[in-house]
């Protein structure tokens, strides 16, 4: 042990400095202190202005991009972002007299390059054919002779040319012409490649909208078709557009859903927990059973009620299904919260000095729970989200033309393995949606609520 | 235990009561004639379902039958499918969805505790990064798309290889299971992983892993007797809710795979409003449900002995 040598100087009772009284940093509020912890987490930060740019994409999208997205734009159809868009200037169709083309001996041939106006084709005659067959597949017929789609058939060996009017769309076509002999039995068949490439009369253009005035074109000449900066979609509507029109109907249901039913759970479940007792067992075993209402069903009665018919879009009451079977959680969580406390001293000390009933729930409970609230109701929106892409996808949310996430999704499903940017497109929007969402609620959790802090 | 256990049936039953009620009504109050979709039923067999299930009786008493057929186990005829009982269709199609969500479950559970544990081992290292990334991924991309890129997945396998490795839809064998299992499990999956991660972070700080390494156990038996054994409790908690989460899940790739399970029967259902089917299969999937989360709360005091039931 030391030796201290005390006087009675040591005794004597410290002046109060002012430096010894003043706050060495700014005091901070809860929330204030709350941003901060916030502003640190990287993660959380890009989650956050993710979620601010996908406000804005769906606000502001509209405005910069205005492009109907219910406008369809026959000349791209299912086109991915980058495809070519240029057309060449042509007269308009004028019929074709094929016996000025015949000249035998070339085999199966085309009589004018191959546009989306017209493919012409000609053929040699068989001396033992009675008439032909065309056929036209999009890939090579291969060994198993897949001739694909039947475009017409002729009924006489001289009768030696066909023409494709058919609006095709511009890429490599494999037209067959097979040989029938009188009993309709094929003895043979002749395959051409022929790459189809897009034109436009300058009429067409000006109906477009390319041009000011037929006059200003001439044949030869190349125009630009309209831009579709993600592509269009099978109907040759923009995809851009309708992403953000989709983005109004996902992000409502995703945000307005979880606002509303947690707000009904906040109150309900503060009830049960300030009411303790009989009272709180009777709403919770009530909760318990809206936990197991059946969904869909729900959603079923709500569509009818509101009138909607199968085929029309259920934003109501998918909203409305959502919110009156979803409050359970939130109310048994609140209840948790409330429960704990009311245990506490400083409710009690509260208590003490007058507080009522009703300041004692503003004041206090709903202030301390408020944070646990903002997480889940942050962890919420995602899986609304999935909910309303997910009752989309099954045909019963929101179904065409309305244009939604889940919606898009369906559609573009359907054409995955040849078009896929019509799936990627409202997948990855989903999916980056849910995932900003996701990092947000952590890092407010780890910001706001000390004892659900994850251990990072 | 067995107070609880019969306490916890009675309430499951009471639930079960409560959804089949509540089903029964809504589709009461559905405007219109169960019967009237049915373009194909002729006025005797119309005559002789109104009679069977008392549609021309007040409202209490088809209530009270319909109870009562409920409880005999009977669940009415498709309106959609002809000459189908809703019993044959849940007969035929359940043990194929219970196959899949089981399947499901198995492999969502032991990845989300290996990976979960695998996590917490290497925290902030690079498994750890790579593995939570897969995760945040695994819980972001929506069930139709993790199923359509399955599927695109064994397209591309099987056009790579030039042989057919794995079938792409239908159901019968080990191999029509795989994909579609792992696909459906995946999501849960992800969620066990991040419990799993959190629960391990916690019980590596504890005091009996610290006694256990100073009394020299080798770490691979602190890891598993120890650490595991006591992280995995959190998992089994949220088991019943993931069951739950499969068997809706079920339905996205029952559909997109076109496994004949109940889910894909139930969506068809609800597409062709065919009323006893959905009422049926509502009523078995809510029974199945509530049975599954008592199953896993008995489960969890069994695992867990500080659990006191009461």
């Amino acid at each position: 042990m030391s030796e201290a040598t005390l006087t009675p100087e040591d005794f004597r009772p410290a002046p109060a400095t002012h430096a010894a009284q003043t706050l060495s940093r700014p005091s901070l509020s809860y929330w204030q202190d709350a941003w901060i912890r916030l502003k640190a987490n990287r993660r959380a930060l890009i989650s956050l202005y993710i979620v601010m740019g996908l406000a804005a994409f769906t606000l502001l999208g509209p405005l910069v991009w205005d492009v109907d997205p219910a406008a369809q734009d026959v000349d791209q159809i299912s086109k991915p972002p980058g495809a070519d868009r240029s057309a060449t200037v042509v007269e308009p169709y004028s019929a074709w007299d094929p016996s000025l083309q015949n000249g035998d001996g070339h085999g199966l041939r085309l009589a004018a390059p191959a546009t989306n106006q017209t493919v012409r084709l000609v053929w040699d005659p068989d001396p033992h054919a009675a008439g032909y067959l065309i056929y036209r597949n999009i890939f090579p017929i291969g060994p198993e002779n897949a001739f694909g789609l039947p475009l017409g058939e002729t009924f006489s060996p001289n009768h030696t040319y066909f023409e494709d009017l058919l609006d095709l769309a511009p890429r490599r076509y494999y037209y067959t012409v097979v040989s029938l002999d009188a009993f309709g039995d094929r003895i043979g068949h002749e395959t051409l490649e022929a790459e189809v490439k897009r034109v436009i009369t300058a009429d067409d253009a000006v109906v477009r909208g390319l041009a000011d005035s037929p006059d200003a074109l001439s044949v030869g000449d190349k125009v630009t078709l309209g831009l579709h900066p993600l592509g269009t979609d099978n109907l040759g509507r923009d995809m851009l557009a309708r992403l953000m029109h989709g983005a109004r109907v996902s992000l409502f249901i995703g945000i307005c859903a979880p606002v509303i039913f947690m707000l009904f759970g906040v109150i309900y479940g503060s009830a049960a927990g300030f009411l303790a007792g009989n009272a709180d067992q009777l709403l919770m075993r009530f909760a318990d059973f809206v936990v197991a209402l059946p969904f869909l069903l729900f959603m079923i009665l709500f569509k009818i009620l509101f009138d909607v018919g199968a085929g029309e879009s259920g934003i109501l009451p998918m909203l409305l299904a959502m919110v009156l079977l979803s409050w359970p959680g939130t109310a048994r969580l609140v209840r948790g919260q409330i429960l704990q406390i009311r245990e506490e001293g400083y409710i009690g000390a509260s208590r003490l000095l007058g507080a009522k009933t009703n300041y004692l729930i503003l004041r206090h409970m709903i202030p301390n729970t408020l944070g646990v609230i903002l997480v889940t109701l942050t962890f919420a929106v995602p899986s609304a989200i999935f909910t309303e892409a997910f009752l989309s996808f099954i045909g019963m949310g929101v179904v065409p033309p309305t244009p939604s996430w889940g919606s898009m999704c369906n559609e573009g499903i359907k054409t995955m393995l040849t078009t896929p940017h019509e799936l990627i497109f409202p997948a990855l929007f989903i999916s980056i949606t849910v995932l900003a969402f996701n990092l947000l609620g952590d890092g407010l959790r780890d910001a706001l609520d000390a004892r659900m802090r994850s251990m990072d | 235990m067995w107070k609880y256990t019969f306490k916890r049936l009675i309430q499951g039953v009471i639930t079960v009561w409560f959804i089949a009620t509540a089903t029964f009504f809504v589709m009461h109050n559905v405007p219109g004639d169960p019967l009237a979709d049915a373009k194909a039923v002729s006025p005797e067999i119309r005559a002789n379902l109104e009679a069977k299930y008392g549609l021309d009786k007040p409202v209490h008493e088809q209530y009270l039958i319909y109870l009562a057929n409920f409880l005999r186990g009977d669940f009415g005829i498709s309106f959609a499918q002809q000459n189908r009982y809703v019993n044959d269709i849940i007969y035929e199609h359940f043990p194929v969805s219970a196959t899949l969500g089981i399947l499901a479950i198995v492999f969502a559970g032991l990845g989300g505790v290996l990976w979960g544990a695998l996590t917490a081992l290497y925290r902030n290292r690079l498994p750890d990064v790579i593995i939570m990334f897969l995760v945040i991924l695994g819980i972001s991309v929506p069930s139709f798309v993790v199923a359509a890129l399955g599927q695109l997945g064994i397209v591309n396998a099987n056009n790579f290889f030039g042989t057919s490795l794995l079938p792409a839809v239908g159901w019968g064998t080990i191999a029509h299971m795989l994909v579609p299992s792992m696909v459906l499990g995946l999501g849960t999956m992800a969620y066990l992983t991040r419990l799993m991660r959190s629960s391990m972070l916690e019980i590596v700080n504890s005091d009996f892993v610290r006694t256990a390494k100073s009394k020299g156990l080798p770490p691979s038996r602190i890891f598993t007797n120890h650490q595991l054994r006591n992280a995995i409790l959190p998992v089994i908690t949220v088991l019943g809710p993931s069951i739950a989460a499969i068997t809706t899940g079920g339905f996205v790739v029952e559909s997109v795979f076109a496994i004949p399970g109940l889910g894909r029967y139930f969506v068809q259902a609800v597409q062709q409003s065919d009323y006893t089917v959905i009422m049926g299969t509502t009523v078995f999937y809510g029974a199945f449900l509530v049975f599954m989360v008592i199953v896993v709360d008995l489960l969890y005091a069994w695992v867990d002995p500080r659990v006191r039931l009461e």
